[in-house]
């Protein structure tokens, strides 16, 4: 469903991406992971349009990210990192807003909004301006703002960082059920989470791939039970 | 064209989500109503030339106050990166949060309309050149809000987008009156063309001319494309 081509990226002189690749499928839910500074969001931000690569692509489906960004751009919901959103305005009206951009229909929109909340948890702050809203409910809002008009694929930049250890394990059963249906890339520090969810693995560092498999596999291959020194012994190799 | 709706009601309601909206209205209305009658009665005349001669010169402070915050708030808090991950066309959105802007001039002047009223009390107003007046407002506000959008493209200071904004208006609005003292006069004629005042002060005579009309549109765009490519620019 997303195919990763030759993708390059500099800012200015440094090299934030070397000629990254790798696929996503349809229905899967992968990780990217690797230590700060590897080029996860970076590879998010072209996939969602707000970057331009240096050299290279994204395809998802048939479009091109150089060519038919609007297109890709309807298809998929994301979340930044940190979720930044609009603190002046009430969530109700964020959601609203989001779902008119996203073209959900009149006669859909109350109760699409109403699904989202529930599902994110929303119901008590809906009348809340977000700058009201503690770290966790922000967090929930930018995951509706990105599960809104049902997007095929969901790309999430660190959506359980900085939250309490509930909102975790509540945030990662919000990602477990959706991922059922949709193709999901996220990233996240937390290793254990990430062999929890995910179906694969893609592990970054300095711009580069360093590892593409599932989790059970790299165990095998480097004869290491412990997932966190898997990622250790690749991350730290460089 | 459906973007373009739904960015500007979110802009124009956000307007009115903080303070800034109340405290301009409030220091337009204030500097205007105050510059306006403080000669009106000495005048001894029953028009409205007078307003209108201030506004160029209050727009160029005030516009730029209104539109700072289009672009470089979201530069600053990081929602620019949900801005430009939705589905829109950078055209929508640049068109979007000019309407906005523009409108919310137009709530601006609403209550200046009440001088008029005020003027038509205490002599025989000629209603055509107020009609002028506030059409030149309109385009003359839309100009200079294109030229404060894009401003606030570029920074993610909004203070450094006001005096940006402020600086590339007065300059508009003064181009004639500055250059006078230092250009030969066959060239006056050449310069007046670039100017915003000498164009407002055509339309507010009542005198609706396409050339006007034409110079006010030209600014607004070549603004707008501007913003349009830095924010190209910015990927």
């Amino acid at each position: 469903m997303i195919q990763v081509i030759n993708l390059s990226k500099n800012y200015g002189d440094v090299e934030a991406l070397k000629n990254v690749s790798f696929e996503v499928k349809k229905g899967e839910i992968l990780g990217l992971l690797g230590p700060n500074g590897a080029g996860k969001t970076t590879t998010y931000r072209i996939l969602t349009g707000y970057l331009k690569p240096t050299s290279g692509t994204i395809k998802v489906q048939d479009y091109d990210v150089n060519e038919d960004i609007i297109e890709i751009k309807k298809m998929i919901g994301y979340l930044p990192e940190s979720a930044p959103i609009y603190k002046d305005m009430l969530v109700y009206d964020y959601l609203n807003y989001i779902a008119d951009i996203r073209k959900v229909g009149k006669n859909r929109k109350l109760s699409h909004i109403k699904e989202l909340a529930d599902i994110c948890r929303l119901k008590n702050v809906m009348h809340k301006t977000i700058d009201e809203l503690s770290k966790g409910y922000r967090q929930r809002v930018g995951i509706a703002h990105a599960l809104m008009g049902d997007p095929d694929i969901l790309v999430l930049d660190e959506p359980t960082s900085g939250l309490d250890p509930n909102q975790i394990v509540e945030t990662r059963e919000i990602i477990r059920r959706i991922g059922k249906e949709k193709t999901i890339i996220f990233s996240t520090h937390i290793l254990s989470e990430a062999e929890a969810t995910c179906d694969r693995v893609v592990i970054m560092d300095e711009g580069v791939i360093k590892a593409d498999d599932t989790i059970e596999n790299l165990k095998k291959s480097t004869n290491e039970d412990k997932f966190e020194n898997i990622f250790r012994m690749i991350t730290r190799g460089s | 064209m459906g973007n373009i709706k739904h960015i500007f009601k979110k802009e124009f309601k956000s307007y009115f989500f903080t303070p800034i909206a109340y405290i301009v209205i409030s220091l337009f209305l204030l500097i205007i109503g105050w510059l306006f009658f403080s000669t009106f009665f000495l005048n001894r005349q029953a028009n409205m030339m007078r307003f209108f001669s201030l506004l160029p010169i209050t727009f160029s402070f005030i516009v730029p106050a209104i539109t700072m915050r289009l672009f470089s708030e979201e530069l600053n808090i990081g929602t620019y990166e949900i801005l430009l991950t939705l589905p829109v066309r950078f055209r929508d959105i640049i068109l979007g949060k000019f309407l906005a802007a523009v409108s919310f001039i137009a709530i601006m002047l609403l209550p200046t309309f009440i001088y008029a009223v005020s003027v038509s009390f205490v002599g025989e107003l000629d209603w055509g050149p107020v009609i002028g007046g506030y059409t030149g407002a309109i385009l003359l506000g839309a100009a200079f809000s294109a030229i404060g959008i894009f401003a606030s493209s570029l920074t993610r200071n909004q203070v450094i987008a006001f005096i940006a904004g402020m600086t590339i208006c007065f300059s508009l609005t003064l181009l004639t009156d500055f250059l006078l003292y230092f250009i030969p006069n066959n060239l006056i004629g050449f310069f007046q063309y670039f100017s915003a005042n000498f164009h407002f002060q055509n339309i507010s005579r009542g005198l609706i001319d396409s050339r006007d009309i034409l110079y006010f549109i030209t600014i607004s765009f070549i603004a707008l494309y501007a913003a349009n490519l830095v924010m190209k620019e910015k990927k």
